[in-house]
């Protein structure tokens, strides 16, 4: 710039100014037009893949491309290779550290050498009990695959998770295909997941994982913080809120405790005789 | 046509030509080897780690930590960050001012010639370039680096977050050469391309916005290049045929609008490249209060 206006000025008008202006006008909104091109694409390109997994301590995704330099000092400290930087191409900001579950997890180690090696805020030194850290939300995403669901005792997911009981715990259901077993349903609780996806990665489904870990925004649906649970409350209150009810009678169930409508053996109309399979096991429950 | 004509032209044709009959190939090369040096031993520092367990520096030009102590951070990066909003650790001030201090004191631009991957392509390109004869494309101003400069930071703001940072070939290059690749070889190849076909030494010397940062850090350098003997040049423009930034040369060796031979532009990336490829010992690189001429 400063050597063009340094040079003396033409002999007849103003060449060198309007020369310069001219290239001004040009470079400026040439590398308007590139960086903008750049903004655009960084702006599209930050939607992450669901299945790829920030470190533990990441900030919010907004705040983490912030911060984070690609300098790739925690895939480096990470001893168990899980972590690595983004390539052009894999979807996720170029450059910046995530890890796939299903591939390598997380192993939580308890002093967290990713967040203490970052040298900008990208991970936050914050967290300092692993058991806090919320990389994601472990999902039971399919209920038709999971062996669990089908009545097995595959348990694997619940087995391997490091806050085993807490995390994932197996929950105790009626089977009713086979109407005498039970199903032990592996169940997330989100206030001890900590996302790092050694259930998703120890899923022994051939391909795709049954339980998934998820970006907390897409696995959990927000609290509705306006709707009252009345047990809640009750307990809280010790007593109901708006009184005792009054307790209609209710045809059919009398002697029976309010509520309870489920029907016994020998209650209830009689339909039919139930068949007898030769084999015993046939209960004859219908749904 | 005798063979020592031959011989002259064919010389003549390839800048420094001259200066290999003279100095002999070792010297006429001397810079240009120390700075491959520099660049490949760099380069080797940061792969050791990753290919052979020794770890003696970690990370990337980004960001790094040599033998556990000494943090070390683009500044470039860390003012991208500051505009993108956060503020960082200690150890990334601490690193970046580090190296800004070094760049201000040695020179801004030692980055671009002595340290930056993206050189080695750029220069290939060049050297590509002037074999092959070709001439021609267009050339943008060597002004839109400081606007690209500027625009990188505005979008860094406006998106909050280090948006040049998903293209920049100058990152990409070193992190894809320590952490992999993937299409990453797109951008540098593009970049060779834009050198050898479009724009002579149009990279790093007219678009990149990091180079513009250095540049930025180049007016107080203490290393710089004086055309000591410039009472000996020939005229022979092998200086400004090899100098990524020829127009750094004309003040100090024909003395316009300066008096002394101390090259003292701040685009001069300090490469020796000159002193190298001159037959008559014009140039040698010495500090920027050694204004004597001999």
């Amino acid at each position: 710039m400063s050597d063009i206006q340094d040079k003396p000025a033409g002999p007849v008008g103003n060449p060198p100014r309007r020369r310069f202006l001219k290239e001004v006008a040009g470079v400026a909104g040439g590398a308007c037009l590139l960086s903008l091109g750049v903004g655009l694409y960084a702006k599209q390109a930050s939607a992450r893949p669901a299945t790829a997994l920030r470190p533990p301590g990441a900030l919010a995704e907004s705040d983490f491309l912030a911060a984070c330099v690609r300098c790739g000092l925690c895939v480096r400290d990470c001893p168990y290779d899980t972590l690595k930087l983004a390539e052009l191409g894999d979807g996720v900001a170029t450059g910046t550290p995530y890890f796939t579950a299903r591939d390598v997890a997380c192993e939580m180690c308890e002093d967290i050498p990713c967040v203490v090696a970052c040298p900008t805020a990208a991970l936050d030194r914050g967290l300092t009990d692993i058991g806090k850290a919320r990389m994601g939300l472990a999902v039971l995403i399919d209920h038709e695959t999971c062996l669990n669901f089908l009545g097995l005792r595959c348990d694997v997911c619940y087995r391997v998770c490091p806050v085993i009981d807490k995390a994932i715990t197996l929950e105790r259901m009626h089977n009713p295909r086979s109407d005498r077993h039970a199903m032990l349903l592996p169940t997330v609780h989100s206030d001890y997941c900590t996302g790092c996806g050694k259930c998703e990665k120890s899923c022994v489904l051939p391909g795709e994982a049954a339980i998934k870990v998820l970006p907390v925004k897409l696995a959990q649906g927000s609290r509705a913080e306006h709707y009252r649970k009345g047990w809640e409350e009750k307990d809280a209150a010790g007593g109901s809120l708006i009184g005792d009810q009054i307790e209609m009678p209710v045809r059919g169930l009398e002697g029976k405790a309010y509520g309870d409508t489920r029907v016994g053996p020998g209650e209830g109309p009689a339909t039919r005789e139930p068949v007898q399979s030769p084999s015993g096991i046939d209960s004859g429950w219908k749904p | 046509m005798s063979a020592p004509a031959n011989a002259i032209r064919a010389a003549r044709a390839r800048p420094g030509g001259e200066a290999v009959a003279v100095k002999g190939w070792l010297i006429a090369h001397k810079w240009l080897l120390l700075r491959r040096l520099s660049q490949f031993g760099i380069l080797a520092l940061f792969l050791a780690g990753p290919w052979f367990g020794l770890w003696i520096v970690k990370g990337n030009l980004s960001s790094s930590l040599t033998l556990g102590v000494l943090p070390l951070t683009d500044p470039y990066l860390l003012v991208q960050s500051l505009a993108a909003g956060t503020l960082p650790y200690r150890e990334a001030l601490l690193g970046a001012g580090i190296a800004l201090a070094f760049y201000l004191l040695i020179g801004g631009r030692v980055y671009c010639s002595w340290v930056c991957p993206v050189n080695l392509v750029t220069d290939a390109a060049a050297w590509l370039r002037r074999r092959l004869g070709l001439k021609g494309g267009k050339i943008p101003s060597s002004d839109t680096r400081y606007w690209l400069l500027g625009f990188t930071l505005l979008a860094a703001f406006a998106t909050g977050s280090l948006a040049w940072e998903w293209v920049n070939p100058v990152s990409m290059l070193h992190r894809g050469l320590i952490f992999g690749f993937g299409l990453a070889w797109g951008i540098v190849g593009g970049l060779f391309l834009y050198d050898l076909l479009i724009a002579s030494r149009g990279w790093c010397g007219h678009v990149c916005p990091m180079g513009a940062f250095y540049s930025l850090l180049g007016a107080t350098a203490l290393i710089r290049v004086s055309a000591d003997k410039r009472d000996a040049c020939n005229d022979c423009m092998d200086c400004f045929a090899v100098c990524p930034e020829p127009q750094v040369i004309r003040p100090a060796l024909k003395a316009a609008g300066q008096t002394h031979p101390v090259i003292l532009d701040r685009n001069c990336t300090t490469c020796g490249r000159c002193v190298d490829v001159c037959g008559k010992d014009v140039f040698r690189i010495t500090t920027r209060f050694d204004r004597s001429e001999s």
